[in-house]
Order: structure tokens, then sequence, then C-alpha cells
């Protein structure tokens, strides 16, 4: 399907044979995109602004989930913990050190990442199911871990108020300013993401995905790379829990849980496992069915009233564990796949195919 | 450590490594027939103690009564689960079958909310809560003996729970159906081509694990009450089932109590750090069990090949 070209259009060098975006129309369409994207906080409502802010942050998380379960095949369940990790490296470098936010969130990220490797580590004996287990062990220890560590320093399970970015003299104290902040990282990581997918990294994962033992036979050295995934996964959950940690300005152990893990799985499936767009479709998808949880729950009020105002809190799992349950059953590739079939079904409009 | 009280924490903790092996049962249950591990567990038994809840309390019902129609609701239960989650999903990879489960755990989680909401409820209790057991043991404490107090349900839990593990390894070793579901646990095609209807057996293990779990839910119930987060209890039985093996349903018994004693020698310790171990204790375990023996103790050690 991704041959499918529009007529008369020919690879005529090797850079425009590796571009990803072709055409000059696409560039501008990109751009008006993008526009759209920045000048939000001048035509939308702030409630708006923080949902684009929160779903930004929710797709970096994804995205390196994509890398180590989409690509690489390693499934994981510890993802949330690793967000949280990063939040409160950024958090204390932040708030005891006096570093700027903007020099802390790279330090996040590559400690997330040095955490996420020691939870890797088993992956040298262990893959699969056992694995799962492993990240899900991450789950628990390091949350425990900021509850009763260092009590002086990370506050136990009261948590730390985390101060907000400050840079040239601007605060960006509100979802409107806060917005630049995080669809930059998400461009700069979106474009990351997408060129290790198409690197020899990125094709070391595949091999390791769809075949492990044939791809060591061929001289991929599996732990390395292994390792790397979880490295990079890592590094974009740091990523995003230090933007989320600067977002919502307060962090404890229970602000990334299990459930958040469960979540950015359902969203990586219902977006489409090892595609470039998945964790995009999947975030914003599943973030607006939590939003229609809230919509819907002064409904179901009336329908069990026995639930009164467990509604909203019983209708987000419900909405998302049905929506991910009819994913797996009908479309186990996710909407990036649909997305491809219809583009297809344009390019060949009108014929069938 | 805290020498006095280290009999007193070390026998709690055996015991309730009694409702623990109870719920790694059904989980093991699962996984022996159907290679799924069952991350919805939680919510099962958890519906499985609302449903005895509503039976007994709401209709009034007498509690062996709502027990047993709770039980049969919960088979019940698992068979739908089986016919219309599972069965779609057969070769299909293991991510996908893993995320079936949690999506099924969220979707049973919102429907109990939705259907008995979030409140903690009072239910009805089995054993006498007054006259606790007490055994004198023979180590000194300033001259005296010391007892330990246990309580009647944490030991009559305890017994419940080691016989049903009991009976389930009794029913797999000596009848029919138990021998089929052993062989379909060996090789699904290898099983269905001699005659044994697989999708029986499957829908056969999950209405056990069904009835598995509402017995350890009203169990868990009777002693530390009813509400949402009685599900959170299967997130240490996990650890069991790696610990005792994933095939194995002795070994569920040992790791349940395995478990439950590391539980309660870490809470016995006078250092407020270790002592609060005693909740990541199984997940600990867990990983040294992942790097040592991946098996587990009593699981089958699969060798693979190109």
């Amino acid at each position: 399907m991704g041959v499918l070209r529009p007529a008369g259009e020919f690879d005529t060098s090797y850079a425009y044979d590796m571009a990803t975006i072709r055409q000059r129309w696409q560039w501008w369409l990109l751009f008006a995109f993008i526009l759209a994207l920045y000048t939000l906080p001048f035509y939308a409502s702030q409630s708006v602004v923080s949902l684009v802010n929160r779903i930004a942050i929710t797709i970096i998380a994804v995205q390196g989930l994509n890398i180590l379960t989409g690509y690489t095949g390693q499934i994981s369940l510890g993802q949330a913990a690793f967000m949280m990790t990063g939040g409160y490296i950024s958090a204390l470098l932040v708030n005891y050190l006096g570093w700027s936010f903007f020099i802390s969130l790279p330090i996040a990220a590559l400690g997330a990442g040095l955490i996420g490797l020691i939870f890797g580590l088993p992956s040298l004996r262990v893959k699969g199911f056992y694995l799962t287990m492993a990240t899900l062990a991450a789950q628990f220890i390091l949350p425990w871990f900021t509850r009763n560590a260092f009590p002086d320093i990370l506050n136990g399970a009261q948590g730390l108020n985390v101060q907000t970015p400050v840079l040239f003299g601007i605060d960006f104290n509100t979802p409107q300013k806060y917005l630049f902040i995080s669809l930059t990282v998400l461009i700069l990581s979106t474009i990351a993401a997408h060129n290790i997918s198409r690197s020899r990294l990125g094709r070391a994962f595949v091999a390791i995905r769809d075949h492990d033992l044939a791809a060591e036979l061929l001289g991929v050295n599996l732990f390395k790379y292994k390792l790397q995934a979880f490295f990079l996964a890592a590094v974009y959950a740091g990523l995003a829990g230090a933007l989320a940690a600067h977002n919502i300005r307060h962090l404890n152990s229970e602000t990334f849980n299990l459930i958040d893990s469960v979540i950015f799985m359902g969203m990586l499936v219902i977006g489409g496992l090892g595609a470039n767009l998945g964790p995009i479709f999947g975030a914003i998808v599943v973030e607006l069915l939590i939003e229609m949880a809230t919509l819907f729950g002064p409904f179901f009020i009336t329908l069990f009233p026995s639930t009164a105002a467990g509604a909203v809190q019983a209708l987000r799992p419900l909405f998302f564990g049905t929506t991910l349950m009819l994913f797996l059953i009908f479309e186990p590739r996710g909407l990036a796949h649909r997305w491809q079939l219809l583009k297809a079904a344009w390019r060949l409009r009108p014929f069938s195919h | 450590m805290n020498w006095q009280l280290l009999p007193q924490f070390a026998m709690t903790g055996l015991l309730a490594g009694g409702p623990l092996a109870l719920t790694a049962l059904g989980l093991v249950l699962i996984f022996k027939s159907t290679y799924i591990f069952n991350f919805a567990q939680g919510q099962l038994l958890l519906l499985g103690a609302l449903i005895t809840w509503w039976f007994a309390v709401e209709l009034g019902l007498p509690l062996w009564l709502a027990i047993i129609l709770a039980l049969l609701l919960s088979a019940l239960i698992g068979l739908i689960i089986e016919r219309l989650a599972l069965r779609p999903m057969t070769g299909q990879p293991l991510l996908s079958i893993i995320l079936m489960t949690l999506g099924l755990s969220q979707v049973l989680h919102g429907l109990a909310l939705l259907l008995f909401g979030g409140v903690q409820r009072n239910f009805p209790q089995i054993f006498s809560v007054a006259n606790p057991y007490k055994i004198t043991t023979p180590f000194l404490n300033n001259g005296e003996n010391i007892v330990i107090i246990l309580k009647q349900n944490l030991v009559w839990s305890f017994v419940i729970a080691i016989l049903g593990v009991l009976i389930i390894s009794a029913f797999f070793r000596y009848t029919n159906t138990g021998l089929s579901m052993r062989g379909a646990s060996e090789d699904h095609e290898l099983a269905q081509s001699i005659g044994l209807r697989i999708h029986r057996i499957f829908g056969i293990s999950w209405a056990l694990a069904g009835v598995v779990a509402t017995m350890g839910g009203v169990l868990l119930a009777t002693s530390s009450g009813l509400d949402l987060s009685l599900s959170v209890v299967v997130l240490a039985a996990f650890p069991v089932v790696l610990l005792g093996g994933l095939e194995s349903i002795p070994g569920t018994i040992v790791g349940g109590l395995l478990i439950g004693l590391s539980q309660g020698l870490v809470s016995a310790s006078k250092v407020p750090m270790v002592r609060n171990m005693s909740e990541i204790m199984p997940y600990i375990i867990l990983l040294i069990v992942l790097i040592i023996r991946p098996e587990g103790l009593f699981g089958q050690k699969r060798i693979e090949r190109i």
C-alpha cells in the first residue's frame, strides 16, 4: 500500500526517494496544520487547549512505547512508571537546584532512560509474557520507592509541588503558554521516532520483533538492540513525564499508575502497532473517548441511580475497555491501517483496486 | 528484627497465603489449558464477591444459597467471556491476547462500578469475629511464652482455600474432564486431532476459573470488607503464579505460602523502610525468580528451537 503514488511521480534522486513529504502541496498542508495547532490559544477555549496539551504529552509517551512494543515486540506495562521517574527527576532539579526546566528536561529523559535500562535487563533471559511481568514489577517498585525513600527530599506519598517553566522572563504558567512547549517537543519527538524507525536501528528492531532467533543469525545483537529499545522507550517516557509534571504542577506516586500503563498499551493497539501514525491516532481517539465519558456521565446517572457520582469513573474504563476489545477482534492493525486503506482508496478512485 | 513479633507475623503471613494461593489457582487453571494469562482475574474475583453480596444482602437470601447462586452465575460469566472475548483471539499473537484480558479487566471494573457503585460495603460474616484462636509457642520473651493470636476468619479462609486447591488438583488428576484438560494443555492442535473438543475444554476452564475467583472473592471479602480495591489482591497473585510455576497447581500453594510468609517476615522488621516493603515484596521475589529461574519452582522448562 505504501508504494501507491499519484500518477506521474517518479524518484529522480536518492534524496527524493528517501523523502517523507514529497510534494509542495503536502508541505503547505503540513505547515498550515502546524500553524493551526500553534495558534490554537487564539481561537479555542481554555479547556480545549488543556486537552490538546494532555494529548500531545500522551502521544510522546505512546511513541516511546511504540518503539519498544510496536517495532521491537517487547510488551511493557511499565511506561507510566518511567514517566513518573522523568517527572520526579525534572521536578527535583528545578525545585531544589534551581535549574531551568529546559535543561532539566533532557536530563530527566536520560535519567528515565537509564532506569528503563535496568528494568530492561531481564530481557536478556526472558521474553514475551515473562518480560511483561518484569516491567509490571517496575510499575510497583518505582512508585514504592518515591513513597518511601528519602522522605525529606521526595516528600513521601504527598509528593512534590512542581514549578512552572520560565524562559527569558516568560513564565509558562497557563495551558495556552504551555502549549508552545508541549507542541514543540511533540514535533521533535515525532521526527525522531520516524527517523529511528527507518534507520539501521529501526530495521534491527523490526527484525527482532518478527523473529528473534532469525535476527540473531543475521548478526543482529539481540541484547544490545533490546536494551536500546528499552532505553529509547524510557527516554520518551521521561520526556513525557517531565512535561506532564510541570503541566499539572503536582507530582506523587499515584500521578502515573498501572492503569495509565494499560491505557498507553491500549492507545497503541487502537492507533496501530508499529506505525508512525499509530500513537497519534490512538492517543487522540482514546483521550476523546475519555472526554466523552465525562459528557455522558450525567445521562448515565439517571439510568443507574445507584452509581451516582461514580458514573464518570465507571464509564471511562468501560468505554476504553470496550473500544480496545472491539479493535482487537475486528481491526487488530489499528486506525493507522485504516488510514492507509483510505488513502489507497482515494488514490485509486474510481477503481476499486 | 522485632523478635517478639516474629512468630505472630510469620503465622499471619502464612495464613494470608491461603487466599493468595486460591487466587493464583484461578490464573493457573486458565493458563494451563488455554495458554492465556488472565489479567482480568482480579475483576472476576471482585464481581463474584459483589454478586454474592447482592444475593445475600439485597435479596435477603440465606448466605449458603447466595454463595451457591453466585458460584453458578460466575461460572456462566466465565463461559460468556470465553465465548465472546477470547475465542475470536484463537491463534492471535501473545500481545493481542494479553491486551484482550487487560481490556476485559477494564470493562469488568467499569461494570462493577456502574452496577454496584464504589462504596464500601459490609459483607456478611461467615466466621465468628469474637473468639480468636490463641496458640502458645515454645519461644520465650521475658520468661513468658509468646502467644500467637489468630482471627477465626483468617484460619478458616486458609483452610477453605487450601481445600479448594486440593479439590481442583484432584479433579485434574482423577476425572475424565480433568484428563482432557491436561491433554489440551500439551498441544492444542494435537488434542483437537485426537477428538478432544478444545473449545468446550476452554469454556470449562473459564467457568472453573470464575468459580474459583468467586470463592476467593467471598473469602477475602469476609476478612477485609468489600469494595472495588478487592481486585488489587490479584496483583500479589501474579508473582505467586510465577514463583510456583505457570502450569503447576501444587505450585500455587507453595508459592502462595512463600509470598505470604515473606510479606509477614518483612512486616516484623523494626526499620520502617523495610516494614513498608511488604507491599512490593511479591514483586522483588518476582524479579529474582525471573532472573534466576524463569520457569518457577514447579513449572515446565520449555526448550526453544528454531
